[in-house]
């Protein structure tokens, strides 16, 4: 988008669809629910820190999913944790956003082969945005996730609902 | 009709009927540092009762390392106590060690004494810096991942990860130091040491902090024996004991250090603000390990050692290691194949956060969250 | 510094029937085998006698032992009958530095030992552990039941030698 100081030509008046301000709005400010798993948690905090700074994109930690945009799922879903994690989905109000992240809630990563207790996948219980690949995925690569996101938040129209 | 508590503020209530609350600190909670559900049983804001509801992590660790061969065992040795994961697969290559009693090499010895030192550090300053953050300090938490970069460049120039390396072997290590390792970790060395005193300035010393932390949740030191607790939780109840010089393993006694203990400085003997200070003088004795060894550090080949195939006779062994968070113990049994029959893992904040309900017992509904950040818990390594 | 044989011999003296035998010889541990429905007398001496003092058990934990006779099953996996499930217990003392190995057997279709939570608190959790994994089941514990799997899990022990995973978890699928 750019800075918008620099957008308007005459006297601060911008024309644009509604559909722009909307999705501009909303992505810029995305409020994530404060949950980590696991160890992708600890990658989520470092991310957040000051090296790889999370605020300058205007994702701020949020204690409640009530008050949240997306969920960052990092860590392994395990049986008994995938139903409150759907839980906590539930709560968040519309619209709101799933990025998967690590390969432990992508498809069940290193413990796909005898985790009798892992959850193979958190899209088995939730429907997922954004899967950012990594064992756990480097900051870079999660802010990557959220560029993507957003990309695919700038594409979405008001009146068409998307799958 | 009064009640004590422990922080002798004395409550009355008056003649009215009340009830019992239960209330539910659940898996999802910006402070429990993980997926830990603790019920609470209330009287008003007092506490009775606290029951640990673990399990929400658990990765069936053991049943894996039934089905893999022992080198394929350590990236999942890693992915327990993450935040110490060179401490993990340290404890696990000394037990098949002793197992196959094979004997590595100087350098490989010391190397991983310095790994393990920087990843203490490292771990403590996850630790302080979230303690910071759920007291309701959050400039601490900043400053420490700002230094604990560092440390995990240093990581990332040896093995090529930061968080879980999957770099000590059993036998060896994968990969040899970096020629530049040397030079840049003295830099962090004197980088580091003035930072704890500005950690101390921050935190240690503020009021508020010392209001909040001290006479809390005071754990008396046989009760403490009798629980298994071990790590800073039992030093911070004034018993001197470090499994790097109580039962050293590798080379660690050849080194000079101090071990420090809780005295009670600004409250009693046992309360969170002495956990969490031996945790920072921790560090400082890490930094004085690290330079010894620096200096110490031979020659040599870091493979020469690593067996072809990992056949170990029948038996079992259960060595423990110093993690930063207490005492880690591994117990293998070798029924001769090239998979481990049984590996046992006995993980520090598993039988650590057994005390909780003695410790929380008579406080009110803020310390809790005082309480278990002293304790230091990680959850993938309470459920495996 | 004790060794093995000598606690063996202490403990012979005392309790007599309920020690088994010494296992000597094996790498890297001597163990001491003992009667698993004795197991908290033994235990009770060993904390509180001035010479031995352990005052901490550093590890409990439940083993499948796979002795038994393995029989085939229609869907051509295959379950184990007979044979035993072994507790084996790590203790240390603080103050005079030695350590012991203990182990328990208790035949599969039905283990039952003797709980030893009330003598040293750690193995509170452990034993709970172990009932959860293996199915043991210890007599006289103040709370016996499920700590790492969801408290109505129905298929079984997971971490014995012929556990079958379940097809679906409140509808979940759970194999990959």
């Amino acid at each position: 988008m750019g800075l918008l100081d620099k957008q308007f030509a005459d006297d601060n008046i911008v024309i644009t669809t509604v559909d722009d301000l909307l999705n501009w709005a909303r992505l810029s400010s995305l409020w994530q629910v404060g949950f980590g798993l696991a160890c992708c948690a600890i990658e989520m905090m470092a991310t957040s820190a000051s090296h790889y700074d999370f605020d300058r994109f205007g994702v701020i930690p949020r204690p409640s999913p009530r008050q949240s945009d997306v969920i960052i799922i990092s860590g392994t879903v395990t049986l008994k944790m995938a139903l409150r994690v759907k839980r906590l989905y539930e709560q968040m109000p519309d619209p709101k956003y799933v990025i998967s992240m690590g390969s432990c809630s992508n498809c069940g990563g290193p413990y796909w082969e005898h985790g009798y207790h892992v959850l193979k996948g958190v899209d088995r219980v939730v429907p997922v945005d954004v899967y950012v690949p990594g064992c756990p995925p480097r900051p870079e690569a999660l802010l990557e996730g959220l560029m993507k996101l957003q990309e695919k938040i700038r594409n979405e129209s008001s009146v068409k609902k998307s799958a | 009709m009064s009640f004590e508590t422990k922080k002798n503020i004395t409550v009355y209530k008056p003649a009215v009927k009340t009830e019992e609350m239960i209330l539910n600190m659940g898996p999802q909670h910006p402070s429990t540092h993980g997926v830990l559900r603790l019920e609470l049983q209330l009287e008003g804001e007092i506490i009775t009762k606290v029951i640990p509801h673990i399990g929400y992590l658990h990765r069936c660790f053991e049943k894996h390392a039934e089905a893999m061969t022992y080198p394929q065992v350590i990236p999942y040795t890693d992915r327990m106590d993450y935040l110490a994961s060179m401490g993990n697969e340290f404890g696990y290559a000394v037990a098949v060690e002793k197992l196959l009693n094979i004997q590595v090499p100087e350098r490989v010895e010391y190397i991983r004494v310095i790994m393990a030192e920087l990843q203490r550090i490292a771990s403590h300053l996850v630790a302080l810096g979230t303690y910071g953050a759920d007291i309701g300090a959050m400039t601490p938490f900043l400053f420490c991942f700002r230094d604990r970069e560092k440390i995990l460049s240093l990581f990332e120039m040896t093995c090529g990860a930061r968080l879980l390396y999957n770099y000590i072997w059993v036998g060896g290590l994968s990969h040899d130091l970096h020629p530049d390792f040397v030079r840049q970790t003295r830099d962090f060395v004197t980088y580091f040491k003035p930072k704890i005193k500005e950690l101390n300035d921050l935190l240690t010393y503020n009021k508020i902090f010392i209001d909040r932390t001290s006479n809390v949740g005071i754990l008396p030191l046989d009760t403490a024996i009798n629980f298994g607790i071990s790590g800073p939780m039992l030093r911070g109840s004034g018993l001197k004991w470090d499994l790097r010089k109580d039962d050293p393993y590798s080379v660690y006694h050849k080194f000079d250090f101090d071990i420090p203990v809780g005295e009670g400085k600004v409250g009693t003997v046992g309360d969170c603000w002495d956990r969490y200070y031996v945790r920072v003088l921790e560090m400082g004795e890490s930094l004085k390990i690290i330079e010894q060894a620096l200096d110490q550090l031979p020659e040599g080949d870091v493979s020469s050692a690593i067996p072809k195939r990992i056949k170990p006779p029948v038996g079992q062994v259960y060595t423990r290691v110093e993690n930063p968070r207490g005492e880690l113990g591994y117990f293998i049994i070798s029924d001769g194949s090239v998979n481990p029959f049984r590996v046992k893992v006995r993980a520090p904040s598993f039988v650590n956060l057994g005390v909780m309900d003695v410790l929380c017992r008579g406080h009110m509904v803020a310390d809790i969250i005082a309480i278990l950040g002293s304790v230091d818990i990680v959850l993938g390594e309470v459920d495996r | 510094m004790k060794t093995a044989e000598e606690f063996f011999n202490i403990l012979k003296q005392k309790f007599g029937d309920s020690i088994i035998e010494l296992k000597s010889g094996v790498p890297l541990e001597s163990f001491i085998i003992i009667d698993p429905l004795k197991i908290d007398e033994v235990c009770l001496f060993l904390r509180d006698d001035s010479e031995l003092k352990f005052d901490n058990c550093m590890n409990l934990s439940g083993v499948d032992d796979a002795n038994g006779k393995k029989e085939a099953q229609a869907d051509g996996s295959s379950t184990i009958v007979g044979g035993t499930i072994s507790v084996i217990y790590h203790l240390e003392s603080v103050y005079l530095k030695h350590k012991v190995t203990l182990k328990v057997s208790a035949p599969r279709e039905n283990p039952q030992v003797k709980s030893v939570a009330a003598i040293w608190r750690s193995a509170d959790w452990h034993e709970r552990e172990a009932y959860d994994l293996f199915g043991i089941n210890f007599i006289n514990h103040p709370d016996l039941r499920r700590i790492l799997m969801p408290y109505d899990w129905e298929a079984g022990y997971p971490l014995r030698k012929d556990y079958k995973n379940p097809e679906f978890y409140q509808g979940m699928k759970v194999p990959y």
